[in-house]
């Protein structure tokens, strides 16, 4: 199921701002990538460009190539709908749709999507809750809104609602910046589960998760203010946090940086 | 710690953080105190109008509050007395105008509203003479309003939904403007247009129909705007969460974006509603009036009930100004109730919070 990113030259651009320059870098199937780097260097924008999430905002501008498994995301004819099927997205702050109970949150996708009927539906979301370790915190109450809960739970939720259209990639925009640490022990126990079947991609400005939670990891950096976003290195997570190729990487890493 | 030698007030002391204060009751006091020296003055300088002993009770508590305030309490707190107060003031003179127009309303209406009021016309009634009733105008109203509703809301939501989640650049721009410049337009306008347009180049009668083209023109602008506001609350995110599964865009709009904003935009239309059940202009050119029950609004003259008062208070008798009265109650409890409906629909659709 899981698939493999090779992105070549990539640049994108909110308007006439170039966000992030020339990155070219490889995910691997089934493993976890970290992304890492300071605030700003567009670490968001270019998570986004792998799912064509980037075009969503305003002048929004993608140049060079994503390849999933060999094939363009950014080729002609491609539907970026369909692009977001396959690879799903969870977002910085949790984001359940507030109309929708929990059961309705979860099998939101396949839902609006269509082509599920009534009586499978019942088994994903179980299994999606299941997945994302909610089930029994919310299995009572499965007709309650899903902005009801707390927000590691919400956030679960919204893993949950990612997962259930069993998408091959989940990217992860710094998916416990707003959680406690149990709430985050839990998430990143989640990871370690479903990079059996996903490729995962999250963006973290915690050290230790990075070095907990990833096989890889790609540093980011920015020359200054107004500058694009580069990618420094990427490798393994124990190469990164043990001997990094550049020093810019090791101060960051350290906390040395700036 | 050596609190324990010290009592709280002391320690208070100490910190500087107590102040005297006004006794809760205090500001009741002082209004009771500024009314009654207000309702003496009155009589002794021998003033007619209640109004004026209602503005002399409101500035000496305004003033009363101050003075007495900065002496007890202090400046800064006095400031904050001062600007309670003021806001007080405001609020029944807001209230009282509205409070008073009710109860004029209902007292003067209530003489003659009853099921005989609410199920007759006014066919075959000499208009000097008590009897007859409102349901001719109530059922034209009723029918117009409708009508402007099915054609006003649909495509003022359309509009809005365009401006908010497709438009942009110079079209998007054009929309706005032209939105904005029909907010503008009086009734009597908008009449006229629906007149020489409707009636005199393309030769149709008098009708409800007419009327609630007019009508629709004044209610679209208000639907557009006020579901644009609403569509605009709905947080980016939640259009991102959608997307990001998968869900085409119109889908997102059909089933995220316009269940979360529904109760609101629920409230705007039907707000909009009660403004255009109110107006009278575009009827008296388009629908024309007619004292008989006219149940098709696509042919011949109907009543209305704004009309219905005009035309009662322009016979200038009792009987008719007291039907004129209690078709104004049966306009404001109409309108009353379309509010509330909207409230119950806004509190009911808006989102849940909660277990
Ligand atoms: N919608 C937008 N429109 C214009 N510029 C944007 C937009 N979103 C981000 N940017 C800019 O793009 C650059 C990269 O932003 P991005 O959000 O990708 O950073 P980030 O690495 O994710 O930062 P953080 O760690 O704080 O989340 C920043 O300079 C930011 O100001
Ligand atoms: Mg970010």
């Amino acid at each position: 199921m899981a698939k493999r990113i090779d992105i070549n030259g990539l640049n994108a651009y909110y308007g006439d701002f170039k966000a992030i320059e020339d990155i070219s870098m490889s995910v691997e199937p089934k493993s976890v990538t970290a992304f890492i780097g300071p605030s700003g260097c567009g670490k968001s924008t270019f998570l986004r460009t792998l799912n064509r999430m980037h075009e969503v905002a305003s002048g929004g501008r993608v140049e060079g190539e994503v390849l999933l498994d060999g094939e363009n995301l950014y080729g002609p004819g491609v539907d970026p709908v369909a692009v977001r099927r396959v690879v799903g997205m969870v977002f910085q702050r949790p984001n359940p749709f507030p109309t929708m109970s929990i059961y309705d949150n979860v099998a939101a996708g396949l839902k609006l999507n269509g082509g599920v009927k009534k009586s499978d539906l019942d088994g994903v979301v179980e299994e999606s809750l299941k997945g994302a370790n909610l089930w029994n915190e919310v299995k009572d109450r499965l007709n309650k809104p899903g902005s009801g809960l707390s927000g590691g739970q919400q956030q679960r939720l919204c893993i949950a609602r990612a997962i259930a259209v069993q998408p091959q990639v989940l990217l992860m925009d710094e998916p416990c910046s707003a959680l406690d640490p149990i709430s985050t022990l839990a998430i990143e126990d989640l990871m370690a589960k479903l990079k059996d079947q996903f490729t995962i991609v999250i963006v973290t400005h915690n050290m230790q998760q990075a070095a907990r939670v990833s096989d890889r990891t790609a540093f980011f950096n920015l020359a200054g203010v107004g500058q694009p976003g580069r990618l420094i290195e990427v490798d393994d997570t124990q190469k990164i946090f043990s001997n990094p190729a550049v020093q810019a990487t090791e101060d960051y890493i350290s906390g040395r940086f700036g | 710690m050596t609190a324990t030698t010290m009592t709280p007030a002391d320690r208070a002391d100490h910190l500087g953080i107590h102040q005297p204060r006004l006794p809760k009751w205090g500001p009741a006091v002082i209004a009771a105190g500024s009314a009654a020296v207000a309702i003496a003055i009155g009589l002794v300088a021998g003033l007619q109008s209640k109004i004026q002993w209602g503005l002399i009770a409101a500035i000496l508590f305004v003033i009363g509050q101050y003075v007495i305030a900065s002496r007890v309490e202090g400046r800064r707190q006095a400031k904050d007395r001062l600007a309670t107060a003021l806001v007080w003031v405001a609020f029944l003179l807001a209230v009282v105008p509205l409070a008073s127009l009710i109860y004029e309303t209902i007292a003067r209406g209530i003489k003659v509203l009853n099921g005989y009021f609410l199920t007759h016309s006014m066919n075959g009634v000499v208009t000097i003479q008590p009897g007859g009733g409102v349901y001719h105008a109530l059922l034209g109203t009723i029918e117009q309003v409708a009508i402007a509703t099915l054609i006003a809301a649909p495509i003022g939501l359309l509009t809005a939904i365009y401006l908010v989640e497709y438009g942009k650049g110079k079209l998007a721009k054009a929309v706005t403007f032209f939105v904005d410049v029909m907010t503008g337009i009086p009734s009597i306008v908008a009449g006229l247009f629906i007149l020489s347009v409707w009636i005199m180049m393309l030769g149709f009668g008098y009708s409800g129909f007419a009327g609630s083209l007019a009508l629709a023109i004044l209610m679209m602008p208000t639907v557009v705007r006020s579901t644009e506001e609403m569509l605009k609350l709905v947080p980016n995110e939640l259009r991102e969460a959608s997307y990001a599964l998968g869900v085409p865009k119109w889908k997102t709009i059909l089933k995220v974006v316009l269940p979360t904003s529904i109760g609101g935009i629920t409230t705007g239309v039907m707000l909009s509603i009660a403004r255009i059940t109110g107006e009278t202009a575009p009827l008296l050119l388009l629908v024309f009036g007619n004292p008989m029950i006219n149940n098709n609004p696509f042919e011949g003259a109907q009543a209305s009930l704004p009309l219905y008062i005009y035309e009662q208070w322009a016979n200038g008798n009792e009987a008719s100004y007291d039907r004129a009265w209690a078709a104004a109650l049966v306009l404001i409890a109409f309108v009353m109730i379309l509010n509330l409906v909207a409230r119950g629909i806004a509190r009911w659709k808006s989102p849940k919070t909660g277990r």
